[in-house]
């Protein structure tokens, strides 16, 4: 038997930089009111959602990824060359081969970078993180882009009064990297494969070929079900997050779980008895449900408007279709 | 031990106050909580979950929508729970 050699890589990880895409158009809830029985009233107040952001044409999964990249890379201080691995997650780019992930590494004039999507629904953008820290840690990359990206929009029905309010379109972005002190902590994840049709596509793109449909496949949900699950199952994960982080909320600055609802925000709030002094996102309110793209938008906001700083500490959590989960704490770059 | 009627709808009272902000004393048997109490459908999954664990009864998705009055939910609980 041969030796072979081991890989060598980082102490630990971080994040060391984080870029945000936000379509130009601003989707106002009396456009959604034009389609479905319901008021601005009603829409804020069980989802907190005021505006999204809607894509057009030209502003694709690739050219929305590219420009949050950009941002992060900037934001990170390298230099794309540097990069060893994009890794995106989405749900709404409809090529299944090549993986987008390709196209968005060489636009950003990275060197050949290993590149490649994921399917983990809004919880993506913690599945992806957790991927690039065990790159970096064991070796086979120094620097990895983390891209959660989507374009809702094309994967909703207008006309369904559970879902045409709640999905936007936008890309966030993350450059993880080496780091001299553990600043990702341990990630709590899972999947409940029982509860797979809670939140899924309408119809499958083989049976929507086929059988004719006269509607585009669009995301559906059991809207209470969903509820009941993230505001008490998810309340659990993130506090075994902390606890796994080895922390308190008190010891906690910033709370970013996947914009989903405000009321399940709020609630996740309540169950974890966040005190007064953690900043909470809230983005959801003019960016909607964007799915993988959600938290590192959220994350980037928080950090543009000085609500958040450099060094703090973030809990994020995701959690959707699948169903699946990921928590982890942070430190903010 | 199972609870009560009583110590049901005092119960819920505590929880609806917990969620809704709603004065205990306004929470009685007669009440709908959509209606009366300021507790909307996502409130509601919230009391129900409480419910749950704070009775040890489950009350499935199916059922919540049946529960429109203070004295539905308690009835339920007092035939449910184990
Ligand atoms: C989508 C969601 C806001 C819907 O709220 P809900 O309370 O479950 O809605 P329901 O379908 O039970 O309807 C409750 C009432 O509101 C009405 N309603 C439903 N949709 C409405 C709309 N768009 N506008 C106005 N009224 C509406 C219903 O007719 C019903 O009225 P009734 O009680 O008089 O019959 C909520 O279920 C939710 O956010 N769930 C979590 C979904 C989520 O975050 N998914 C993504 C996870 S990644």
């Amino acid at each position: 038997m041969s030796k072979i050699k081991p890989s060598k890589g980082a102490p630990y990880a971080r994040i060391l930089g984080v870029g945000g895409y936000r379509p130009t158009r601003v989707v106002p809830n009396e456009v959604i009111l034009e389609k479905i029985d319901s008021s601005d009233e009603w829409i804020r107040s069980r989802s907190g959602i005021e505006t999204r952001h809607w894509a057009s044409p030209e502003e694709t999964v690739a050219a929305m990824s590219v420009e949050a990249s950009g941002k992060a890379i900037a934001d990170a201080g390298i230099d794309a060359q540097q990069i060893g691995a994009v890794v995106v997650s989405t749900v709404s780019h409809f090529a299944q081969t090549p993986a987008i992930a390709t196209a968005i590494a060489d636009q950003l004039g990275t060197d050949k970078a290993a590149a490649f999507d994921i399917s983990a629904g809004c919880a993506g953008f913690g599945y992806g993180l957790t991927l690039a820290k065990g790159m970096i840690v064991e070796g086979s990359a120094e620097y990895v882009l983390v891209i959660g990206v989507e374009r809702l929009s094309d994967l909703t029905d207008l006309e369904d009064r559970a879902t045409a309010f709640l999905f936007g379109d936008g890309a966030g972005a993350v450059v993880v990297g080496p780091s001299k002190e553990p600043a990702i902590g341990p990630t709590v994840w899972g999947s409940e494969g029982d509860k797979s049709e809670t939140i899924k596509q309408t119809v499958s793109w083989d049976r929507f070929a086929a059988e004719g449909h006269t509607k585009f496949p669009a995301i559906t949900q059991e809207g209470q079900a969903v509820f009941r699950w993230a505001v008490f199952e998810m309340a659990k994960v993130a506090q075994q997050a902390l606890d796994a982080a080895g922390i308190t909320s008190d010891d906690l600055d910033v709370f970013i779980p996947h914009q989903a609802n405000v009321r399940i925000i709020d609630s996740m709030v309540k169950t974890l008895k966040l005190p007064e002094h953690v900043t909470v996102a809230r983005d959801i309110r003019t960016t909607g449900n964007t799915s993988a793209a959600s938290i590192p938008l959220a994350m980037e906001r928080l950090l543009a408007t000085g609500e958040a700083k450099s060094g703090d500490t973030a809990l994020v959590i995701g959690f959707g279709a699948g169903l699946v989960y990921a928590a982890t704490v942070v430190t903010l770059p | 031990m199972a609870a009560t009627q009583e110590e049901i709808v005092a119960g819920l009272a505590e929880i609806v106050n917990e969620i809704a902000g709603i004065p205990v004393e306004d929470v009685q048997t007669d009440k709908s909580f959509t209606d009366d109490l300021d507790v909307d459908s996502l409130s509601m999954v919230e009391v129900v979950v409480a419910a749950e664990e704070r009775f040890d009864v489950k009350i499935p998705d199916d059922d919540v929508k049946n529960l429109k009055t203070v004295g539905d939910a308690t009835e339920y609980i007092l035939k449910h729970q184990s």
